[in-house]
């Protein structure tokens, strides 16, 4: 593909930005006509799909081609075009109701088909559109307009389930995070194969907060920590804190404290097939451990849309017919003689 | 050659074959069509089989058929056999219905013990006599014969008995004079790659063959008219394949690149099966996670330029729905098939029906109007799922073509076309002088037909969706009074293809004052009566619709010139009331079926003549 350069503004369309005021959705949309200009696939050879709710309207603010679909299905929309148009850059835009409630199954198998697009995943943990009804990452007891008693059920975590999938990227970023997200969606773009981003995002109407144990400028240092691959597993203010292995399992500690060494503290190889070590620094949450951001796998391995390919060019050398009447005169049949 | 004790010639016979659906009797069945085929004979076939993957062996619900009619003006499977092979008691038991009376029913005999009848649930030890067979029967020791004709073959016992479907083969191939030589090569393709059941099977073929020439010389053997064909070269063809083909086909002619998203459903899979073999012409076929997926996966390959095509059943259509109805807000071409079968709900999995006719012209929210088309017979099937293709791909717009189980799993003998049989395709490129002004709306005033920008293409960037857009700019618009406009010029599209589509055609008796009419896989049936009944000296005219949304342009001008107008439908009237709800104040009388099989013949002969003897 031609990479020539190209700014923000050519991947951005004339439409009106028709977000709420303060939402997080706002940056992310600038992030990402960021990321695609430091990419540099042309905007006519990119394509943006997403399914419904207030994060699937992003389409129509890019320049590119673009699908504005139906509840759910963007991620079998999205594979659908890959595999008829593999030149394309796909992109596939849902949130935590569209990618995890009725999106659900789609959502695991394009993983699991690691068919080359990338699924942005925008995680406001409420649906904003309908106004204000629990998602499938809500918290258990959460409290909203069709849980008035709080929820009786257990939420999702996006990461587990891209792993249980067995996907080969997961990225992570916070909405306020513009570098951060910058970074990640980079590295999405230029994984080969499915790439799964979760942003988290604030819904300003709704849920307002809902991330600030994070989020808040006072705690973010503490309670996150920003993965890159090769580099130690440092976090804190002054970048004091590390994690180390604690049996199985990961632990957090102050570098020169209770023996702990730089020494001590963890690489981190996003690049590793396995995948133990990173399913548990994805579910880090911000409480006991800091919760993970940046890139936090990113493995090769076979891409669903070009094994077809593969095999299409494979089969056609093979059997060299030149179209269909061909291929019948090739099989069963007879002659009717004048 | 053997000699042939006394040969008698007609024009047409139907032949069943049955046994245990693991008895190989469609193989044995397939090989005679298509040897028969081969010497001229028109062909039609229907086979029957059970909804459960392998029953208990010799049980009723296991028994297996499969039905083919041969000779001179075949139109159909024929409603009853001359000749039924049953390959143990339960076969027997659950076709003699279907067999004529006198005709021929050969048996194998070392199939007939007192436990095989048990497990048929006979309750004495005389079959004939409990099912009041009015029939020739032979008693062929066909399992013993084939275990002596491979004794020295060192095969084992189990492969041994599978070949027991050949030598029955044999012995029709006999009966109806068929060459030998035909049936070894088409067993040689069948196994090409075991060389050791070839030779098995060419041997008992052998054996069956020489069997009735040897010690049948009594009986009558028949040599069956054949017809003068158009040159060129045939193939055997069923339906769902040839709905592959012809969407394939559609595909070279019109330069989009073919991509089905698929999820296995009975009786449609076949079609998914030989697109996922068509790799080999560059086809994509991918089976998706859900039925759902399938559609959409069609909807994101038709956006990205493809022929976008998913295919279905009854249940799957519905799961389907809501895709449907964006392909026809973002205005794409898409193919969805439907092989319909009983419903509802999941219904009869393996059996015919034309229920789904409302589901397709109405099934989804909103103003949402699709082409509608259904093809008449397996060979039909291409040149409708090539029609399905040209007017999803030439007029922008989701097409449902509804075929169904009997033709979708019936054959015949189809000629294979040639280059030039078959129109170029041409796709709504945006027009070079359009392409400063063009937007992702804007129509072709011609067809009404939206521009299609392929993705990838420099300058055409544009943003599809379900979201209504406005007429003119094409952005979001959720004006009252566009809307309306927008839902008028989505139906005119689709109404305009008529003038695309061929009219409506009078057969038979066309100055009668009845007019017969169906639509869909009963085409051969329905014509077959409606010959019958002129040869009967009742006049009727008879009309066939294969374009159902739009109608052909004559529609009305047809119907309103008789009398009495009847629709023959397996289903309680779908066709009928639409056609009522279409032309305010037309009668259309009806006849129908809804038991999971095809029309007989005699059906239709029958509900006739009670309605035109009606005052």
């Amino acid at each position: 593909m031609d990479c020539v350069n190209f700014t923000p503004a050519d991947y951005k369309s004339d439409q009106p930005v028709r977000w709420c005021p303060g939402c997080g959705d706002h940056a992310i949309l600038n992030v990402l006509h960021k990321a695609m200009a430091e990419v540099g696939v042309p905007p006519h050879m990119t394509a943006v799909i997403s399914g419904i709710g207030c994060s699937s309207r992003l389409p129509y603010y890019m320049n590119t081609y673009g699908f504005h679909t139906i509840h759910g299905r963007a991620a079998a929309i999205a594979t659908g075009f890959k595999v008829a148009n593999p030149e394309m850059s796909v992109w596939q835009i849902s949130g935590d109701g569209d990618g995890l409630a009725i999106g659900g199954n789609h959502f695991i198998h394009a993983v699991r088909r690691n068919v080359d697009i990338n699924i942005l995943l925008l995680n406001n943990k409420i649906y904003g559109l309908t106004k204000g009804q629990y998602s499938p990452t809500s918290d258990r007891g959460f409290v909203s307009k069709s849980s008035p008693y709080g929820t009786t059920e257990d939420p999702f975590i996006p990461a587990e389930l891209v792993f249980g999938a067995r996907g080969n990227f997961f990225g992570r970023s916070i909405d306020v995070e513009l570098a951060t997200s910058q970074e990640v969606l980079v590295a999405a773009a230029r994984h080969h194969g499915t790439s799964v981003v979760e942003i988290l995002q604030n819904c300003v109407i709704f849920n307002n907060g809902i991330h600030n144990y994070i989020t808040d400028r006072e705690y973010r240092a503490e309670r996150t920590i920003h993965l890159r691959h090769g580099e130690k597993m440092l976090f804190g203010k002054n970048m004091e804190k590390g994690l180390v292995r604690d049996g199985f399992l990961l632990k957090a500690v102050e570098v020169g404290k209770d023996g702990y060494t730089l020494d001590d503290v963890l690489v981190h190889d996003a690049h590793t097939r396995s995948n133990f070590l990173h399913q548990q620094l994805a579910m880090m949450d911000g409480h006991e451990l800091p919760l993970a951001v940046g890139v936090i796998r990113d493995v090769d391995s076979l891409v669903y849309n070009e094994e077809i390919d593969m095999q299409i060019s494979q089969i056609r050398e093979k059997k060299g017919f030149s179209s269909l009447r061909d291929m019948i005169l090739g099989g069963e049949h007879w002659e009717v003689k004048e | 050659m053997l000699e042939k004790a006394d040969v008698k010639t007609i024009e047409k016979v139907v032949v069943r074959f049955s046994g245990d659906s693991g008895d190989g009797m469609q193989l044995a069945g397939t090989i005679f069509t298509n040897v028969s085929a081969g010497v001229g004979n028109q062909v039609s076939t229907f086979p029957d089989y059970p909804a459960e993957v392998r029953a208990p062996q010799g049980s009723l619900s296991g028994v297996s058929g499969f039905q083919v009619h041969i000779g001179v003006g075949v139109h159909t499977p024929g409603d009853k056999a001359d000749v039924l092979i049953a390959m143990n008691p339960a076969a027997l038991k659950q076709n003699v219905k279907h067999l004529k009376k006198g005709g021929t029913v050969i048996v194998d005999i070392d199939s007939f013990k007192e436990s095989d009848l048990k497990k048929a649930q006979f309750v004495t030890d005389d079959p004939y006599k409990e099912l009041d067979l009015n029939a020739q029967v032979l008693e062929v020791p066909i399992t013993s014969m084939t275990k002596a004709a491979l004794a020295e073959s060192g095969l084992d016992n189990k492969s041994v008995l599978k070949c027991r479907n050949i030598f029955a083969l044999g012995l029709v191939c006999w009966l109806f004079n068929r060459p030998i030589e035909a049936v070894i090569h088409h067993i040689k393709n069948k196994f090409a790659r075991k060389p050791a059941v070839f030779e098995a099977n060419s041997k008992v073929l052998q054996a069956g063959f020489d069997y009735g020439a040897n010690t049948h010389a009594s009986v009558s053997t028949y040599r069956i008219e054949s017809e003068d064909v158009r040159p060129g070269y045939y193939t055997d063809i069923n339906g769902n394949t040839a709905i592959a083909w012809g969407l394939i086909l559609a595909s070279e002619k019109s330069g989009r690149p073919l991509f089905l998203g698929s999820y296995p459903i009975t009786p449609a899979t076949d079609i998914l099966h030989e697109l996922a073999k068509r790799r080999d012409l560059g086809v994509k076929a991918i089976q998706m996670e859900d039925e759902i997926a399938g559609v959409c996966s069609a909807i994101g390959a038709s956006f990205a330029g493809n022929l976008g095509v998913t295919s279905t059943s009854g249940p799957g259509l519905a799961l389907k729905s809501e895709g449907i109805g964006l392909a026809v807000m973002a205005e794409l071409p898409l193919v969805v098939i439907d092989v319909q079968r009983g419903g509802p709900s999941t219904g009869l999995p393996t059996k015919t029906e034309q229920t789904d006719l409302m589901q397709a012209l109405y099934g989804r929210n909103g103003e949402s109007p699709v082409v509608v088309v259904a093809p008449a017979s397996p060979t039909d099937c291409f040149d409708m799922a090539f029609e399905a293709s040209r007017l999803a791909i030439e007029h922008m717009t989701p097409v449902i073509l509804l075929s169904d189980a009997f033709i979708g799993n019936g054959s015949s003998a189809w000629r294979v076309p040639d280059e030039g049989d078959y129109p170029q395709i041409c796709p709504p490129y945006v027009p070079e002088n359009l392409r400063e002004a063009w937007k992702p709306y804007m129509r072709d005033e011609s067809t009404m037909a939206r521009y299609w920008a392929i993705p990838g293409t420099e300058g055409l960037a544009h943003r599809l969706g379900g979201l209504e857009k406005d007429y003119s700019t094409s952005a979001l618009s959720i004006d009252p009074v566009n809307h309306e406009h927008m839902v008028m010029a989505r139906r005119e599209k689709v109404a305009k293809i008529a003038d695309d589509i061929p009219e409506l055609e009078v057969m038979c008796d066309a100055d009668a004052d009845t007019l017969l009419i169906g639509w869909g896989g009963t085409y051969g049936h329905l014509f077959t009566a409606a010959e019958e009944l002129n040869k009967m000296g009742r006049k009727v005219a008879f009309a066939h619709f294969r374009y159902i949304n739009p109608l052909p342009k004559n529609t009305f001008d047809v119907l309103s010139r008789y009398k009495k107008v009847i629709c023959a439908e397996l289903n309680t009237g779908m066709m009928a009331d639409y056609l009522q709800s279409r032309f305010g104040g037309m009668q259309v009388l009806r006849i129908n079926k809804i038991q999971g099989q095809p029309f007989l013949v005699q059906e239709i002969v029958d509900g006739v003549i009670n309605i035109m003897d009606e005052k």
